[in-house]
């Protein structure tokens, strides 16, 4: 480490960390978990699911964004912040059409990780049954807005990882949704099933076709253990 | 034809230079002659502008001016703000329905006109109000609609109908900024002085930001000036579109010359060459006159190049329209507008003093702020801070509407109770009084001895009254509609929070509602003020946090009192099944 780094601590602990990076980055390469949905460690973060808000200082700040910084103290693994991620992840499932025993995206979803991560059991909040439109016109991929929890990773990875610009948001609020760069279906754009875009979601929203149920149940990635253990495993090693 | 829409959008975006950070100048200016966006002409857009249509599409889709689909030649925009409704827009609402033969968000069979409701458009004080093709309607009364209707189907010219009036109701000037002020006065200060100095004169009268958040403005200023970049910029924030406000309206009317003194001044202390007035929708009526003042500023020699003969001194100012969307006031989303795009707010750090309008550093104020500033340099900070509280200097703008005598604007110094305030309005019986609008708190009578200040009460000028009479939990219930209408979707908690609070609300009101759902709405409530990622989703839960604080007596009244009950009405899912069946449960037997 540089004679430029920072030190600050999470839940306590004291973290490393270069100038330039965010909480998330540090507290990822010191095998500290942060819980998170739409982050992607190959994008520039999006800001949206807010589920990595941990506390800085006290204030609540998302951990994807907010820039380390010499000294400050992180809760991030508390009860309080535990509770009110389940919140968020409890708002996605019942903002969306959510039937997880019959999703292909089951056991590699990361929203249905995540529930069971923050022990989420069954939503209580009210369902609202949107009626969302589904995008099946592409040869290799659909696109099944039910699963829908606009994450933006495949607006993002399509401009910065395939150089494109196949998906877009639409409208506002509860209306916005995901939007394809054709006036007719996600059929007209440039999409390949091989870009990043395509297979980026983190739920079964875009899914490449006749690729569904491939993996056993029981060899998926969240069957055994819980989201997070890879960055986990990492500080078990270290 | 398709040729004809294909020349019109390539000669409108050659108009705006081909930038695509004036996409908002663009689509307003097709909207106009078009009456709505296509996808054919969204496509053309982005083909002129060498993007992707789903960009084009992103930004259009986003505000609630624009429709994509085709509208009448007319389209008027009653306003259902709370204060509104309170006044009568509901029976008026009613009338134009009778009189046109349609519903809201209805056009009429031979394409004629369109009705649609909107938020609040800054006329709470001459409710019930409506924007007529942009032209605003005041004082509305169901007898008038007829008339009103008749005159748009002959083609009448609208700003010859009695109801085209706005008074800018100031009942109460004071000294900072409803007082004359020589053009340029503050100006020949500024540019005799540093704009350290500057800086340091707006910090000696201790001048804090109007809008409602109450940062120090010569902080501001000096982390924009230091700042590094290309360019700085200076952006005055006029899209005042929180419910019951309208001061900056009164503003505009009344003193322009004010506002952009205060914005040449504010250029010269943190070195911008461009300053953007970031105006809303709702108050595209003031432009013609607010350009023309402009141009005689022009003219004058106080924008432009080497102003008042100070050497190398430069500043010019555009008005950027907003097309209706109330985020566009927190200003990360007011920048993001500004450059064309859907007004979604940023993450901070960086702030826009660090990395504002285009990357570069920038100052977003308040009208009102600018106008203090103005003011401070041609009388001192030191006068400017005699006024007011502890830490709460000089004036306030307060608008003041609903259930009272006296509504409209005032300008009143800093700290004055809530008490003498609704006194002065005649409105001595009321229930609760909305400081700082939605998304401020609502006072129970226990309370009006605080005082309007940064260290009490803050609000950006918003001062609704709910008289004896009213249901308050119903005003609750549109404030939180209304953030549900307004929520920008970036993120989870204000996207889906406030609309899971509505239903919970509604659920209570109707009697369904358990003790449960009251911790229900505390709890969620706290989620979405913690988790919001901007001021608007941080606060959308007010209205119903302060109420349950405040009236705790009027939840409980329509609770039942069982530990829970359902959300899910079984004999109302029922309902639509049988009614396919043709089936009568009742007439069956068969109860649930």
């Amino acid at each position: 480490m540089s004679k430029d780094a920072v030190t600050f601590t999470i839940d306590g602990v004291e973290v490393k960390a270069k100038p330039d990076q965010t909480i998330m980055e540090a507290a990822d390469a010191a095998g500290i978990y942060i819980p998170r949905l739409c982050y992607h460690k190959d994008l520039l973060p999006g800001g949206h699911c807010r589920v990595c808000t941990v506390r800085v200082n006290g204030r609540p700040a998302n951990a994807c964004t907010f820039p380390v910084n010499s000294g400050i103290v992180v809760e991030n693994d508390t009860e309080e912040l535990k509770a009110l991620r389940r919140d968020i992840i409890e708002m996605l499932f019942v903002e969306g059409n959510h039937y997880c025993p019959s999703c292909e995206a089951s056991g590699k979803c990361e929203l249905q990780a995540m529930a069971y991560r923050l022990e989420l059991l069954t939503p209580q909040m009210p369902y609202a049954w949107p009626k969302r439109e589904l995008d099946a016109t592409h040869p290799d991929v659909y696109l099944d807005r039910d699963r829908c929890i606009l994450c933006g990773r495949c607006v993002r990875a399509s401009v910065q990882l395939d150089g494109k610009r196949v998906f877009g948001f639409e409208n506002r609020g509860a209306q916005k949704r995901i939007a394809v760069d054709s006036a007719t279906g996600m059929g007209d754009t440039d999409l390949s099933a091989k870009d990043r875009a395509a297979s980026i979601c983190p739920t079964g929203c875009l899914t490449i076709k006749r690729q569904g149920y491939l993996t056993p149940v029981g060899k998926r990635p969240y069957d055994k253990v819980p989201i997070g253990s890879d960055i986990e495993k990492k500080q078990a090693a270290g | 034809m398709a040729e004809d829409m294909r020349s019109l959008v390539n000669q409108t975006v050659e108009r705006f230079g081909k930038d695509r950070h004036r996409l908002m100048d663009i689509a307003r200016a097709l909207h106009a002659r078009l009456g709505y966006l296509s996808e054919e002409t969204i496509g053309h857009t982005a083909q002129a502008l060498g993007i992707h249509r789903v960009e084009v599409r992103d930004m259009v889709s986003f505000y609630s001016f624009f429709s994509r689909k085709k509208q009448g030649k007319t389209v008027i925009h009653l306003c259902n703000a709370v204060v509104e409704r309170m006044k009568g827009a509901d029976a008026v609402g009613r009338a134009f329905e009778r009189e046109l033969g349609i519903h809201f968000g209805e056009t009429t069979p031979d394409d004629a006109i369109t009705l649609h409701h909107t938020a609040c458009i800054g006329l709470s004080d001459q409710a019930p109000s409506a924007l007529i093709n942009g032209i605003p309607f005041t004082n509305l009364k169901p007898e008038d609609v007829p008339g009103i209707v008749k005159a748009i189907r002959e083609g009448e010219d609208m700003l010859n109908m009695p109801q085209a009036e706005v008074d800018s109701n100031v009942r109460r000037p004071g000294e900072v900024i409803f007082a004359p002020m020589e053009r340029g006065a503050a100006i020949r200060k500024a540019i005799n002085m540093t704009p350290e100095s500057v800086i340091n004169e707006i910090n000696k009268g201790r001048l804090r930001g109007r809008g409602g958040a109450g940062f120090p403005t010569a902080m501001k200023w000096d982390f924009c000036r230091k700042a590094k970049g290309n360019a700085h910029y200076l952006v005055c924030n006029a899209d005042e579109g929180e419910p019951g406000t309208f001061k900056d309206r009164a503003i505009l009317q009344e003193c322009p010359d004010l506002v952009f003194e205060g914005m040449t001044v504010a250029g010269y202390a943190i070195g911008a060459r461009e300053g953007i007035m970031y105006l809303r929708g709702e108050y595209e009526y003031l432009l013609p006159s607010l350009e023309r003042v402009l141009a005689k500023r022009r003219h004058l020699g106080l924008l432009g190049e080497n102003i008042c003969g100070c050497e190398g001194f430069s500043f010019n100012i555009r008005i950027q329209m907003g097309a209706g969307a109330y985020v566009c006031g927190e200003e990360s989303a007011l920048l993001e507008s500004a450059e064309g795009k859907r007004g979604a707010p940023r993450d901070r750090p960086p702030f826009p003093v660090q990395k504002g309008y285009k990357g570069e550093p920038t100052s977003v104020n308040n009208v009102e702020t600018l106008c203090c500033a103005a003011r401070i340099l041609d009388r001192g900070g030191e006068w400017f801070a005699s006024m007011g509280s502890r830490d709460s200097t000089g004036t306030k703008l307060l608008s003041v509407s609903g259930d009272c005598e006296h509504p409209g604007v005032y300008e009143l110094p800093y700290g004055i109770t809530v008490k003498k305030l609704i006194d002065m309005v005649g409105a001595s019986d009321a229930q609760a009084v909305q400081v700082g609008g939605p998304s401020g708190r609502c006072l129970a009578p226990k309370d009006f001895g605080r005082s309007i200040s940064f260290e009490d009460v803050p609000t950006g000028g918003s001062v609704i009254i709910i008289g004896p009479e009213r249901d308050l939990l119903e005003c609750v219930r549109q404030f939180t509609e209304f953030f549900v209408e307004e929520s920008c979707g970036w993120c989870v908690p204000c996207r889906s929070g406030t609309t899971i609070l509505l239903k919970t609300l509604e659920k209570v009101m109707e009697g369904r509602g358990s003790r449960s759902d009251l911790a229900n709405l505390e709890k969620l409530g706290k989620t979405v003020k913690t988790m919001s990622r901007c001021g608007l989703g941080q606060t959308a839960a007010n209205p119903i946090l302060t109420t349950i604080n405040g009236f705790p007596d009027l939840y409980e009244a329509r609770i039942k009192h069982e530990e829970y009950t359902p959300a899910f009405d079984f004999k109302k899912a029922l309902e639509v099944g049988c009614e396919a069946a043709g089936r009568n449960l009742e007439l069956e037997g068969i109860h649930v």
